[in-house]
């Protein structure tokens, strides 16, 4: 693996990421439990989709073959988007999205952070720029966990479901393969075990405060990193996709 | 005696362009046009999300899913404006939600037709946005105050809306025969309803005296839709798709377009409820705000709890 190919695969990673999680939250826009939350949930999926465009461009010029960020998003099979296996889970109800979000926010909110520093200078760039909408995103779901742990023993315990269903694909975030070794050394990518100490403390903060609880002894799943996900995606790529491999080669 | 004098200086305000505002005396009629019509516009807003959401999934491009999604947005962000302002009338937003999941309230009629292909997506933002704007642009003067500036913000981000939908439509009119295709499929259902949208002719439409007097309105149905094809029959043109209308012809005498007669059976069939969309769109509706009943309890239940503990603090 030449560092291009690593750094292709590590920004498809980023973006993939973005694309899932942003989708999922678009399938809500319209459905929100008050206006004005629909309101912010959509302008986080326009956020999360427009980081995405950003970085599947800039992967589309590493690779330098002629693909652009839609073939990148439209043509690719389930196999290969590298997204986390959270955040590819169905949204449920509002307890799950919010879980979903927030576990997936602070996870971003670090490892955005950390990518800042990185040496390659459009990695850094976006993430800086993305940290900042970032910043919002934790914020806004931090005070629904809050909101949801706290409000009522109905909220809490949708809260406390969602968080026992959906704690088995957290660790599946932190694995870390070739790709993530090799650009470590060059200075591009982070160590995302110092990622997880950071997330660990913020999780275990917000929910011990909102009166919620962390399962005990999890199985977890992994894969994502090699484009092993679960049944969920398939789905939600044959809607996305649909349309545009409908009519190949054209212009929308 | 005292009311006739508050109508006359009421409609001297009016007849002299000054707006009405929330602590301002006004006839109980007028109240209740003035609310009518806004709580109508802003259910609108708020169900026109659903035809145009049922593409932000499939949208064919990143760009297009972030244009549309903004879109939608935007139009969220209008019934925001729009239920505040009918709030101002002392009516609360749970009431106003009631009426329209009862059926008590409308909304405009056009959303109950379905959005079927991509293409939709081009021709609502291009027409019924477009048809929209006509309406709207006017209402930026109209007397009630709060409604008025609710208008002027809305109208800022409705031409780009409008905008959007044309090029949608021109992408796919200049891109392969079945893209021209869609693009044709969609003005040939999109036209007469949007037609529709300024309501029937003025002189079968009960309320347009009144909101003509009150300057609620302050052009007829009839001239905003002469208008609205004046603008619109040159754009499809452009586009080269046919308006599917076999009377359409220039009209040299009165510059501007000759025009059919839209099936105002259709338009009334669709407004008491029989549209292809009307059971959906509601039902729709009322799902989620039941599905969001728990998470509004949550809410309230935790804001009261902070409230509670900053007082003993
Ligand atoms: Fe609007
Ligand atoms: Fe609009």
């Amino acid at each position: 693996m030449t560092t291009q190919e690593a750094l292709f695969n590590y920004c498809l990673r980023l973006a993939d990421n973005h694309l899932i999680l942003g989708h999922r939250l678009s399938e809500l826009c319209s459905k929100g439990p008050v206006l004005e939350e629909d309101i912010a949930c959509t302008n986080i999926s326009l956020d999360l989709i427009g980081q995405a465009n950003a970085l599947l461009q800039y992967a589309a010029s590493i690779e330098n073959n002629g693909r652009n960020e839609d073939d990148l998003a439209f043509l690719r099979h389930e196999r290969h988007f590298y997204n986390s296996l959270l955040s590819e889970q169905p949204n449920r109800d509002f307890a799950f999205t919010m879980v979903k979000q927030f576990l997936i926010d602070a996870f971003n909110y670090y490892l955005f952070d950390e990518l800042k520093k990185s040496k390659d200078l459009t990695i850094s760039a976006l993430t800086t720029k993305g940290h900042k909408e970032i910043t919002y995103h934790l914020r806004h779901s931090s005070t629904w966990i809050d909101r949801l742990g706290l409000g009522t023993d109905e909220s809490n315990l949708r809260t406390q479901n969602a968080i026992n269903e959906l704690w088995r694909f957290t660790d599946d975030m932190f694995v870390m393969d070739e790709v993530d070794k090799m650009l470590i050394t060059d200075g591009i990518a982070t160590d995302l075990n110092i990622i997880k100490t950071k997330w660990q403390n913020t999780v275990n903060g917000a929910f011990e405060k909102a009166n919620l609880k962390i399962p005990e002894k999890v199985w977890m799943q992994y894969g994502s990193k090699q484009g092993k996900h679960t049944e969920h995606l398939g789905f939600l790529l044959a809607e996305m996709q649909h349309l545009h491999r409908a009519y190949p080669g054209v212009k929308w | 005696m005292e009311n006739a004098l508050n109508e006359k200086s009421f409609q001297d305000k009016i007849d002299e362009g000054i707006s009405i505002e929330p602590k301002d005396w006004m006839p109980e009629t007028y109240r209740k046009h003035v609310l009518r019509q806004i709580s109508q516009h802003a259910h609108s807003e708020i169900i026109g999300m659903q035809p145009e959401g049922n593409w932000i999934t499939r949208a064919p491009s990143l760009r297009r899913k972030m244009v549309l999604l903004a879109k939608v947005q935007d139009e969220a962000g209008h019934g925001l404006y729009l239920y505040s302002a009918a709030e101002s009338m002392g009516v609360t937003r749970d009431e106003l939600l009631d009426q329209l999941h009862t059926g008590k309230a409308k909304y405009s009629s056009i959303f109950n037709y379905p959005t079927l292909t991509w293409a939709d997506i081009g021709a609502v933002g291009w027409l019924v946005d477009g048809a929209a704007i006509m309406n709207q642009v006017m209402l930026q003067r109209t007397s009630y105050g709060p409604y008025a500036r609710a208008m002027v913000r809305i109208c800022k981000e409705e031409s780009f809306h409008q905008r959007q939908g044309f090029e949608i439509m021109t992408v796919l009119s200049e891109g392969s025969s079945e893209q021209k295709e869609m693009a044709q499929d969609a003005l040939n259902r999109w036209w007469w309803p949007s037609l529709m949208m300024f309501g029937p002719p003025d002189e079968e439409s009960p309320n347009s005296a009144n909101a003509l007097k009150w300057k609620i309105k302050r052009e007829g149905n009839d001239e905003l839709r002469q208008r609205f094809v004046n603008q619109t029959v040159p754009q499809a043109a452009i586009l080269g798709l046919k308006v599917p209308d076999t009377d359409l012809k220039w009209n040299e005498a009165k510059k501007g377009y000759d025009f059919g007669t839209p099936n105002w059976a259709e338009f009334k069939n669709v407004i008491s409820g029989n549209g292809p969309c009307n059971k959906e769109r509601i039902a729709n509706k009322i799902h989620s705000h039941k599905e969001g009943a728990w998470v509004r309890e949550a809410a309230e239940a935790y804001a009261a709890k902070k409230n509670k503990a900053s007082i003993a603090a």
